[in-house]
């Protein structure tokens, strides 16, 4: 009789019971687990994209265009910070990643030094004799300041395509300087394109009414913006500050006006209330702009000061413009433009076409190698093949549990495991002949080949064990797919292949009590 | 009883003809890597970036009509092929000028003349940056896992048998590349995973091998070396043949019965498994005599494992 513990034979039913259980819920419908008792596990396999449909957005973040900005801001800052000190300079120039000026009077610096210094600290300040002070941001502030704006870029995207209903949405980060956007089911992704393709920055600023708008020209102290108005483009001079922005809004909603246009009503909170309420007090008979990614959506008079927060934005839109502008509104605004650089999708007619080609063939390829086991090993083969459905069974509860992603490439991966996992048996079985070749008795023959087997087992499961792991080290998501399939079925190979069938084998011995094994 | 498809008893003196063997397979290699430095690879848009658009039409497609029709909206290179059944067109763009922003401007404008009749069934848009990338992964998962399973090989055997298995597995890998090369397969990241399977495979079989090896050193101490392989690579011949067999069973139901894109992805597995079963067995032990294996380490350090 082989012997094995009791704990041990406890110990390998109790698994295989509990991979039925786990791997139970994927031949049941959504419906139907929702009527099952509450204890009853209901996770079900995860598909990929290229087997459920959808799309795969890779976005990158466009750091020159922050890194422009940064240059800008902190040109302004030194301009702001030296005027006010009446610090006299020329040739204030913002460059890729500096900013250069040449003060007028070399004995100021110092003092400019300090000035600048003193309101930002991460300005790294270098100088020449001639008075030249060249402005950087230091490294860590730099780094800082990209994962903020990469972390804050997802956090908005997420809000957006939340916004717009997508089942299930994947957003993550990828690499240091993308974000990988998933959306299941979703067959046309232009519309999320051009969702995720504007920065959304909206600002509320006054326009200089007394300027001579043309495109082209530049007029210290205002931009020339653009508006769209009745099918033509006018320009006007906006004022470069700021009196509100996005980032005071609390609310943006979609309507219509008395004349069943639609509009867009939004509503600040209470600081941006009150500074909009001191603005439009302040500056009645002016017209202030409302800016969207520097194009001007509307650029009304002030009629009587707003003091509640509210308004509303009347911009020749057509329904669907309104709906996202509103959107973009509510979500706020990206840190930086993000380029779409790698775009996929799948349609649900090829998804599910995969799906059936792929189990088709999972299941003929199961077919031939059960068959060819059987033929091999006869009876042994006959246990072998146990354990390969078993090994399935697992990888099916392994791959449910965990959340993993099936993939297209991923079921090749459990055809291609079924053909490795048998391999373990095919060593063992191997080993009994040879054993029972060499005079050995019949389950000491047994317990020699399994026992030899082991390091043999061992060492050829964790070369491919390395393999797949850097396949899925340095593979995208289907090979990703493919990658866990293949680990899952052979570390589960190594328990099914090996504890089952010797339990498998141990009781059939007690049960028939051979004098010779049929092998 | 079990058939016994490879007699126990089997006794093929591989090693007396390893110099045929050798230079059979230095041929192939010398063939595989000729074809790859002249010939180059059919790159996937993986790897080259462009766009992949695979459509179902209503009737069977005018494939020459549509590729006229397309080549006149983009730049470069468009090519278009049948793809599983006469109403399903497999259309391939080469990269487009203007970066990623060029690229969907050029499958928008590929949209609108394929118009709403067709079904979409994958459309994919891949930029020079991303595909830099993924090449760059590629490479960098081939060479590591060349590298660690030298590195499990040394620490497991010794380096004798790590330089070996590294020798035999770059044969396989070569071998596969270069059926991507000389038959102009499509180059993608399904390459790369077949790649690293022929390779985890390959090793695998010669893992077996070497354990034999060394348990065969250990036994017969007086044996010469010559005849102690020859006698390991018979002993575990039946198990090598028998693990490749249903492997290349279940490999050849996807690539008969998976449609397409399986098939595709199969088909190179296929072949460098082929290839490391053969090379396994004719090469990576062979190539132990040639390595001073007793000499150099003395059997009392070989046998510790």
């Amino acid at each position: 009789m082989l012997y094995i513990p009791l704990w041990k034979k406890i110990l390998t039913i109790g698994i295989c019971l509990l991979g039925l259980l786990f791997a139970s819920p994927n031949f049941f419908t959504r419906e139907q687990l929702e009527n099952f008792p509450s204890w009853y596990p209901k996770s079900q396999i995860t598909l990929g994209l290229d087997l459920q449909g959808g799309a795969h957005l890779l976005l990158e973040v466009d750091f020159d265009a922050v890194q422009k900005e940064q240059m800008a801001s902190l040109a302004d800052m030194a301009r702001t910070t030296l005027r006010k000190e009446r610090i006299g300079y020329t040739g204030l120039a913002a460059k890729k990643d500096f900013v250069t000026l040449t003060l007028r009077n070399p004995a100021d610096l110092e003092k400019a030094k300090s000035l600048i210094h003193n309101t930002d600290k991460d300005v790294e300040i270098t100088s020449a004799a001639e008075g030249q002070l060249t402005l950087r941001f230091d490294e860590a502030a730099l780094r800082t300041r990209r994962k903020s704006v990469l972390a804050q870029s997802i956090e908005i995207v997420r809000r957006r395509v939340d916004e717009m209903g997508t089942a299930e949405p994947f957003i993550q980060q990828q690499g240091d300087d993308r974000i990988l956007v998933q959306l299941p089911g979703m067959q046309d992704p232009a519309r999320i394109k051009a969702m995720l393709g504007k920065t959304a920055k909206l600002q509320f600023r006054f326009v200089d009414m007394s300027i001579n708008a043309e495109p082209g020209k530049t007029v210290p102290g205002v931009d020339i913006l653009p508006e769209e108005r009745d099918g033509k483009t006018i320009y006007l001079a906006v004022k470069k500050q700021i009196i509100l922005s996005g980032e005071n809004l609390v609310d943006a909603q979609p309507g219509f006006d008395e004349y069943n246009r639609p509009i867009i009503n939004f509503k600040f909170d209470s600081l941006g209330a009150k500074k909009f309420g001191d603005a439009t007090k302040n500056n009645i008979g002016q017209v202030f702009a409302i800016v969207l990614d520097d194009k001007i959506i509307m650029a009304p008079h002030i009629q009587t000061p707003i003091l509640d927060g509210r308004g509303m934005i009347t911009g020749g839109f057509s329904v669907q413009q309104a709906q996202d502008l509103a959107l973009l509104m509510r979500a706020g605004a990206l840190p930086a433009p993000l380029n779409p650089i790698e775009e996929r999708t799948v349609g649900p007619g090829l998804g599910a076409d995969s799906i059936a080609s792929g189990e088709y063939a999972t299941i003929i390829a199961i077919l031939m190698v059960a068959a060819f086991m059987f033929i091999a090993y006869s009876f042994f083969g006959a246990i072998a093949n146990i354990a390969v459905v078993f090994n399935l069974i697992l990888l099916f509860a392994a791959l449910s549990v965990t959340h993993a992603t099936l993939t297209l490439p991923g079921i090749a991966g459990i055809a291609l495991t079924v053909g490795m996992a048998v391999d373990a048996n095919v060593l063992i079985n191997e080993r009994i002949k040879e054993e029972l070749r060499n005079g050995r008795k019949m389950l000491s023959a047994i317990d020699a080949g399994y026992n030899r087997a082991m390091t043999t087992i061992i060492d050829s499961n964790l070369t491919t064990l390395i393999g797949v792991a850097l396949l899925y080290y340095f593979g995208a998501g289907p090979t990703r797919g493919f990658a866990v399939t293949t680990s899952l079925g052979i570390i589960i190979s190594m328990f099914t292949a090996i504890s089952l069938t010797k339990l498998i084998l141990a009781w059939w011995i007690g049960w028939r009590r051979p004098t010779h094994l049929p092998i | 009883m079990g058939l016994h498809i490879i007699p126990y008893d089997t006794k093929i003196n591989f090693v007396s003809k390893k110099n045929i063997i050798f230079a059979i397979l230095i041929a192939v290699a010398v063939i595989c890597l000729g074809s790859i430095f002249t010939k180059g690879f059919t790159y996937g848009i993986d790897f080259k970036g462009g766009l992949l658009l695979e459509i179902r039409t209503s009737g069977p497609a005018d494939i020459g009509k549509l590729r006229s029709e397309l080549s006149d909206l983009v730049q470069g290179e468009v090519t278009l092929q049948e793809f599983g059944s006469p109403n399903d067109v497999l259309i391939r763009v080469e990269q487009q000028p203007g970066g990623d922003a060029g690229q969907l401007v050029a499958l928008n404008k590929i949209k609108a003349k394929l118009g709403t009749g067709v079904e979409y069934r994958k459309v994919e848009s891949v930029g020079p940056k991303v595909s830099e990338d993924l090449i760059r992964n590629g490479i960098y998962a081939i060479i590591g896992a060349l590298v660690a399973m030298l590195i499990y090989i040394w620490f497991r055997f010794e380096w004798q048998f790590g330089v070996c298995s590294l020798i035999t597995l770059a044969h396989d890998a070569l071998i596969v590349l270069g059926l991507f090369s000389i038959f102009g397969l499509e180059f993608n990241e399904n390459a790369i995973i077949a790649v690293l399977i022929t390779v985890t495979y390959s090793i695998n079989d010669t893992v077996v091998i070497y354990d034999r090896i060394r348990e065969n050193l250990r036994k017969f101490k007086k044996m010469t070396l010559a005849n102690l392989i020859n006698l390991s690579i018979n002993e575990t011949l039946s198990r090598t043949i028998l693990t490749s067999t249903t492997t290349l069973l279940s490999l050849l139901g996807l690539y008969f019965f998976g449609g397409p894109v399986i098939a595709a992805f199969s088909l190179p597995i296929i072949v460098g498994i082929l290839a490391g079963t053969i090379s396994s067995i004719t090469v990576s032990a062979p190539l132990l005599l040639h390595m001073h294996l007793r000499e150099d380490n003395g059997l009392e350090k070989l046998s510790k494992g």
